[in-house]
């Protein structure tokens, strides 16, 4: 079990890796003020959405435990927070454990 | 080597009152209690985090590795769901490039792009010289990096002590604070526009391929918000 566990974690780690390194390398031959860089920058920005998306809608873990109802509410809920106390990031972030871990035990 | 003054006021960054410090501890505690409960012990789970540093790809080995994958699916799994730290590479690293610096600094530091430490700096590189960039950047990722390993260490030894509901808060910690940032850095027609996108495809693709649909959204979306903001600003 050990080894295993030693080699996808080595493995996890190269398929990791790979992707930052050749973003480096991508990124010698790019100004920052070209039309590739802000397209580049729109694709990360996207990306990451779609990340959060389906992290949220279609987790993986312990949170697949949580009824889409409470995941629902939560995140209304935080977003909410967000825009009431002027685009603060500490409020929403620590009110969403606390409303999952309330709400996962009823929903 | 690297400039001392900018690495600790890269290092500091987290300090501040709205820093992803507490959202990222607080999910590598949930990963490090969810490792001890998959049989790593203290030193896997702390080199797991050192070497991957990547919350969704660790999430994944670790469910790869509760119904037996292979290593081959392992790495394919993974490689689908971190490459979006491709284009993220891509649109940082050509703002901190400068002819002075070498280049092994860019090699050793991209291990740090992630999504804490991208947003950092994407909203304070402007404030610091072009040349000094490269530094800040690696005092930002030593400190989001330090602040993973610790959560880690934390909830491996904590794991007795934390219910599954407490877990499940934990894990909705990090896409609720990473979905605020996104949501406070909609200010140009491109990135409004991008992230609404990426929000509504990535679902959408999923269920066309649960694998691609991260990658597909992206680019998608990502192209698409492009185009609408080149013809705006035209």
């Amino acid at each position: 079990m050990s080894t295993s566990i030693i080699l996808a974690i080595i493995v996890t780690s190269l398929a990791t890796f790979s992707s930052r390194f050749l973003g480096v390398i991508s990124s010698e031959g790019i100004k920052e003020t070209s039309k590739l860089f802000r397209w580049f920058n729109c694709l990360a920005y996207s990306t990451l959405a779609a990340l959060i998306a389906r992290t949220i809608i279609f987790p993986v873990g312990v949170l697949s435990d949580a009824s889409y109802l409470s995941r629902t509410i939560v995140v209304i809920f935080c977003l909410f927070i967000f825009f009431i106390s002027k685009r603060n990031f500490v409020y929403p972030t620590v009110i969403s454990a606390i409303m999952m871990a309330l709400l996962s035990g009823h929903l | 080597m690297i400039n001392k003054d900018f690495f600790f006021k890269g290092f500091k960054s987290i300090l501040a009152p709205d820093s992803p410090a507490i959202a990222l501890g607080c999910c590598f505690i949930a990963i490090g209690a969810l490792l001890k409960n998959l049989g790593f012990n203290i030193q896997e789970s702390i080199f797991s985090t050192m070497l991957t540093y990547a919350l969704p790809g660790s999430l994944v080995m670790a469910e790869s590795l509760l119904v037996g994958a292979s290593l081959l699916n392992i790495f394919l799994a993974v490689w689908f769901v971190n490459a979006r730290l491709y284009p993220m590479t891509v649109s940082l690293f050509p703002l901190m490039m400068h002819k002075n610096q070498p280049r092994w600094k860019y090699y050793f530091s991209c291990h740090f792009i992630a999504v804490s430490a991208w947003l950092i700096m994407k909203s304070n590189y402007k404030n610091i010289e072009k040349k000094h960039r490269i530094d800040f950047w690696i005092g930002i990722g030593s400190a989001t990096w330090t602040t993973a390993v610790i959560g880690t260490f934390i909830g491996f030894y904590a794991s007795d002590y934390l219910d599954k509901n407490m877990m499940m808060g934990l894990a909705i910690l990090n896409p609720i604070y990473f979905l605020c940032m996104m949501v406070g850095a909609m200010k140009t027609i491109q990135i409004v526009s991008a992230v609404i996108l990426g929000l509504l495809l990535g679902p959408i693709f999923y269920f066309l391929s649960p694998e691609w649909s991260i990658l597909l959204g992206g680019l998608v979306g990502g192209t698409i918000a492009y185009f609408i903001g080149e013809l705006n600003v035209n």
